[in-house]
């Protein structure tokens, strides 16, 4: 579906992906110098980790002058836990703050019993609220791109939002050049999107090109799945309810996007490496967001997800 | 740092990452013209819609769609609830496909009127304008707006996309009639290659291959156009800029500055002049995250370090010294004005140019450009989604480039300092030369090889000759305090007592020396300026001169003063309420400032700084000629006296 990466053209001007790259960089130094107290919120997912990577570059030598966030719905895959332990807090020496939402815990929400926008507003959307207002980061730097869905198309690089998080879709301040407008008033806050003009395809050959670590889970692998509803979903602890006749098989499968596992779907696949996902994707037919259940709940689900203060 | 590669496996063998660039374009238009079906058609042709996106277009098409029960590309594109309801666009949608030659990244702008704005956004980032018009309804005065604001924007490719050729059975004549509308209309414009192409965005006529049905036109499909148009931008040609973003020191021993290349290349050793500071220094590394580098042209973002220790901070800007950017506070500028609010010319809003945060203020308004007919007219204020010319005025100078020079060192926006909305745009226009009053008054001599020779005469012999050392009466005001009535009459008193005396009137020197120059605050400034130097050459000749001018700035008079020599200047302000100036007022200059028909008029469209050390205040609105002149001549006496007999000491 995307044309064959065979062409070699010739040409004095920058790259895509070297113009990309130069972009997000200027993004990420206008965040820290504009702001009072910016934060990178850090999923461990492939567009984290290419966030990561060009917030080292963009403040090299010096580390990444803010913390990283990790929202955690205490339903991550456990390796994707681990990565972040192993990665970037011990190899890279990184601060992150972790934030759960602890009512929600108390109170037993789950991806089961829960209707995903029921369960994603309080696992998610809240806690992200949460500490942001507890930290007072007046920027958030997210991994939303453009090309992933319909609603996110519109949204600015730098998106106002009010202080109760609200993104006003109608309302957004017209954004020039690379002229950022950061001024905000107490309170209030921006999100900064470096991948906004990003498409999944440029992230993979990023991440080829510049060799970003990434949480295995993207690679196939044999693991323990489920059927339902259509998609492959990975009984990832004992804490994953079998329904009456499911029983796990072993399949070869990886992920595309990485959310919490009762409720991403994967897919059967062959790609152990990041130069064979490129090729899968050349002739994949379906977009990454196939496999999450969130988005299809009702019309126009992520717009009011976002106007809520959800990423 | 690469050890977690355990983890995810290396890519071994290295996969060849495809050497393709980028395009921005936008499309444009009026309202149901179909650029949002064009987009679509684009990504459905391209492959950038995956099955699942189409499954669900397809249901979308049934219920929402405008092409019967056919799928209906525009739904891909309208991604906000009220768009979809009311079937249009709002809001700016970027939309991003490839192929095998370029990566596209599209902004489908929206057509009606009241979110101009937002089309002025997208052209902000664009390199190419697809302009399409409805071949049932031709040219439309979206469409001429459209292009006129994407050419001010400095879009240098237009690309009128006839379509719906469909509903009018592939006319050639239709099309052609169009064309030759068009290229009419864009002879005004400054955007020298336009293409006109006949399409269908919902049939997919001349989209991505030439269409059967349209055999009379045999160009390119526009996909082709989009992939072959040469937008290599001569940034990386022009002269080296580099505003600095951040100043990065992570210990003692590191000082680096990081930012973008905005024009030129820059290599190790190569000079570097600090704007504003302006040391010069050379450069003695180039940083980045994969190495130091020999090296970098525009668009790379990285950090350098210089040979000397210099203060420099965020908003700074590097250039070549050999071709420095332009520096100044007053610069002329087009806007397009974005907020409900009208424009208040002189209030203050925040102003972001490059990496730099100022306050600013549109100190007046010069007109503003009619999009549908391009004429200019005079008005008070802009309106929402209206354009204009006019003169901005900075807190702190700007290093700036014009914006067709370069668009990052030559735009600007302003943000309203309570609401924080981004109201206005700017594009910088090439400073004329004789607007350049600070680089007037400090210029570099032509030649170093020129040689002053002094006039063997001394000035005590003049003073011998005249009786009296010479200076200048610099008599100020608002237009209307009684100037050159006063300098006459002073002239005529002074003359009679047997002084050698003459008058330099502002208004005078435009009938000759000043009479190419204009009333902006600028060229007022640099007649000021030369009134100095004339008066300078009196008193050197040991006459006494009487300067009337209106000099309503502060540092400008302060500068006139230090050309004349300072202890030979007595300064009179003639000090009468701007009521009573308006009263006198005979010639009518005051209600042509009001129309807006003389610019920058102190008092009425400029502002009038008094002065807070003259050496005599006259209140003329209460005194008559006589009395003025009398108290005049009073302090020129007592000068007179104070200064002895011939030792003014200022040949």
């Amino acid at each position: 579906m995307i044309p064959s990466t065979s062409t070699n053209v010739d040409h004095l001007t920058m790259t895509h992906l070297n113009a990309l790259e130069a972009e997000s960089i200027y993004i990420f130094r206008e965040v820290a110098e504009s702001f009072e107290n910016p934060v990178l919120l850090y999923s461990m997912g492939k567009d984290s980790g290419v966030m990561l990577h060009l917030a080292r570059k963009a403040f090299f030598p010096e580390k990444p002058p803010f913390p990283l966030l990790h929202v955690d719905s205490t339903w991550e895959f456990r390796e994707v836990i681990e990565f972040r332990e192993k990665y970037a807090r011990q190899q890279l020496g990184l601060e992150v703050l972790v934030h759960i939402n602890q009512e929600g815990v108390e109170a037993g929400v789950n991806p089961f019993d829960y209707s995903s926008r029921i369960y994603t507003d309080i696992m998610r959307t809240q806690p992200l609220k949460q500490a942001l207002t507890q930290h007072r980061f007046d920027a958030a730097i997210g991994g939303g791109r453009r090309d992933e869905e319909r609603s996110r198309a519109k949204e600015r690089v730098f998106s106002f939002r009010d202080n109760n998080h609200r993104w006003e879709p109608k309302n957004q301040r017209p954004e020039l050049w690379e002229l950022y407008n950061t001024w905000v008033h107490r309170g209030e806050s921006i999100r900064v999107f470096p991948l906004s003009n990003w498409t999944e395809f440029d992230i993979w050959q990023y991440i080829l090109q510049e060799n970003i670590p990434l949480a295995p889970l993207y690679l196939a692998q044999s693991r323990p799945m489920v059927k339902r509803s259509g998609d492959w979903i990975m009984v990832d602890d004992d804490r994953m309810r079998l329904e009456l006749g499911e029983q796990p098989v072993m399949k070869q499968v990886r992920f595309r996007t990485l959310g919490c596992y009762p409720v991403t779907g994967a897919l059967e696949s062959q790609a152990g490496s990041v130069a064979e996902i490129i090729d899968e994707l050349v002739h994949s037919s379906a977009s990454e967001r196939q496999g999450r259940a969130i988005d299809r709940d009702e019309e126009a689900a992520m717009e009011r997800k976002k106007r809520e203060g959800y990423f | 740092m690469r050890s977690l590669n355990e983890a995810a496996p290396a890519n071994e063998e290295k996969h060849p990452i495809p050497q393709i660039d980028l395009l921005r374009f936008l499309t444009c238009g009026s309202v149901d013209d179909g650029k949002s079906t064009l987009i679509g058609r684009l990504l459905l042709e391209t492959g950038a819609v995956y099955e699942d996106q189409l499954a669900a277009l397809a249901q979308d098409s049934i219920r929402l769609g405008t092409a019967g029960k056919a799928i209906d590309p525009a739904l891909l594109m309208d991604g906000l609830e009220d768009e979809r309801q009311q079937g249009i666009t709002i809001d700016v949608a970027y939309r991003y496909f490839q192929t095998d030659r370029r990566k596209f990244i599209s902004a489908d702008s929206p057509g009606h009127e009241q979110y101009t704005r937002n089309m002025a956004t997208a052209a902000s980032t664009s390199q190419l304008a697809i302009i399409l018009v409805d071949a049932r309804k031709g040219l439309l005065s979206q469409t001429r707006r459209h292009s006129y604001i994407a050419s001010l924007l400095g879009i240098r490719h237009l690309v009128l996309a006839v379509n719906k050729m469909d509903l009018v059975d592939y006319s050639q004549t239709i099309f052609e009639q169009i064309c030759t509308e068009y290229r009419e209309f864009v002879r005004q414009l400054n955007a020298p290659a336009v293409r006109c192409l006949p399409i269908s965005g919902l049939q997919g006529d001349n989209v991505t291959t030439l269409s059967d049905r349209m055999p009379w036109f045999q160009e390119q499909p526009l996909l082709e156009l989009l992939e072959m148009v040469e937008v290599d931008s001569d940034a990386s040609h022009s002269a080296f800029r580099f505003p600095v973003q951040r100043v990065s020191r992570p210990h003692a021993e590191f000082r680096g500055y990081c930012g973008t290349v905005a024009a030129g290349s820059i290599t190790i050793g190569d000079p570097v002049l600090v704007l504003p500071g302006g040391q010069t220094s050379r450069v003695q590394s180039i940083v980045s995250f994969d190495g130091d580098l020999p090296s970098v042209s525009a668009g790379a973002a990285v950090a350098l370090t210089l040979e000397d220790e210099i203060d420099i901070a965020r908003g700074d800007m590097l250039v070549d010294p050999e071709q420095p950017a332009h520096f100044a506070k007053e610069f002329e500028a087009n806007i397009v004005w974005m907020s409900p609010q009208p424009l208040i010319p002189q209030k203050s809003y925040w102003l972001k140019h490059s990496t730099r945060r100022t306050t600013g203020e549109v100190h007046s308004l010069i007109y503003r450009t009619d999009v549908n007919t391009l004429n200019r007219v005079e008005v008070p204020s802009l309106a929402l989604n209206e354009t204009g010319r006019c003169r901005m005025r900075t807190h702190a100078p700007l290093a700036f480039d014009p914006y067709t020079v370069n668009r990052q060192t030559g735009s600007f926006i302003l943000v309203d300092r309570v609401t924080h909305e981004t109201i206005a745009a700017g594009m910088i226009v090439e400073p004329e030369t004789n607007q350049e009053s600070s680089s007037q008054w400090g210029i570099e001599l032509q030649s170093p090889k020129l040689q002053f020779t002094p006039s063997r005469i001394t000035s005590g012999q003049r003073v011998a000759r005249f009786g009296r050392p010479a200076c200048t009466l610099l008599l100020t005001g608002l237009s209307g305090s009684g100037k050159t009535t006063i300098a006459f009459a002073l002239e005529e008193r002074l003359f009679a007592l047997g002084t050698a005396v003459t008058v330099l009137d502002g208004q005078n020197l435009r009938h000759g020396i000043s009479r190419e120059l204009g009333f902006s605050a600028a060229e007022r400034s640099e007649n000021l300026r030369r009134a100095a130097e004339i008066a300078a050459l009196f008193n050197n000749s040991g006459i006494v001169c009487i300067a009337a001018l209106a000099a309503p700035d502060e540092s400008t008079r302060k500068q006139a003063q230090k050309v004349i020599g300072k202890e030979r200047v007595l300064h009179v302000h003639l000090d009468a309420p701007l009521e009573v100036c308006r009263q006198r007022d005979l010639s009518g200059r005051y209600l042509a400032a009001d129309r807006g028909d003389i610019r920058d008029f102190p008092g009425v469209t400029a502002n009038y700084e008094s002065p807070t050390d003259a050496d005599l205040v006259l209140p003329t609105h209460e005194w008559s000629v006589e009395q003025c002149v009398a108290a005049i001549e009073k302090r020129l006496v007592s000068y007179w006296n104070n200064a002895g007999q011939g030792t003014n000491g200022t040949e």
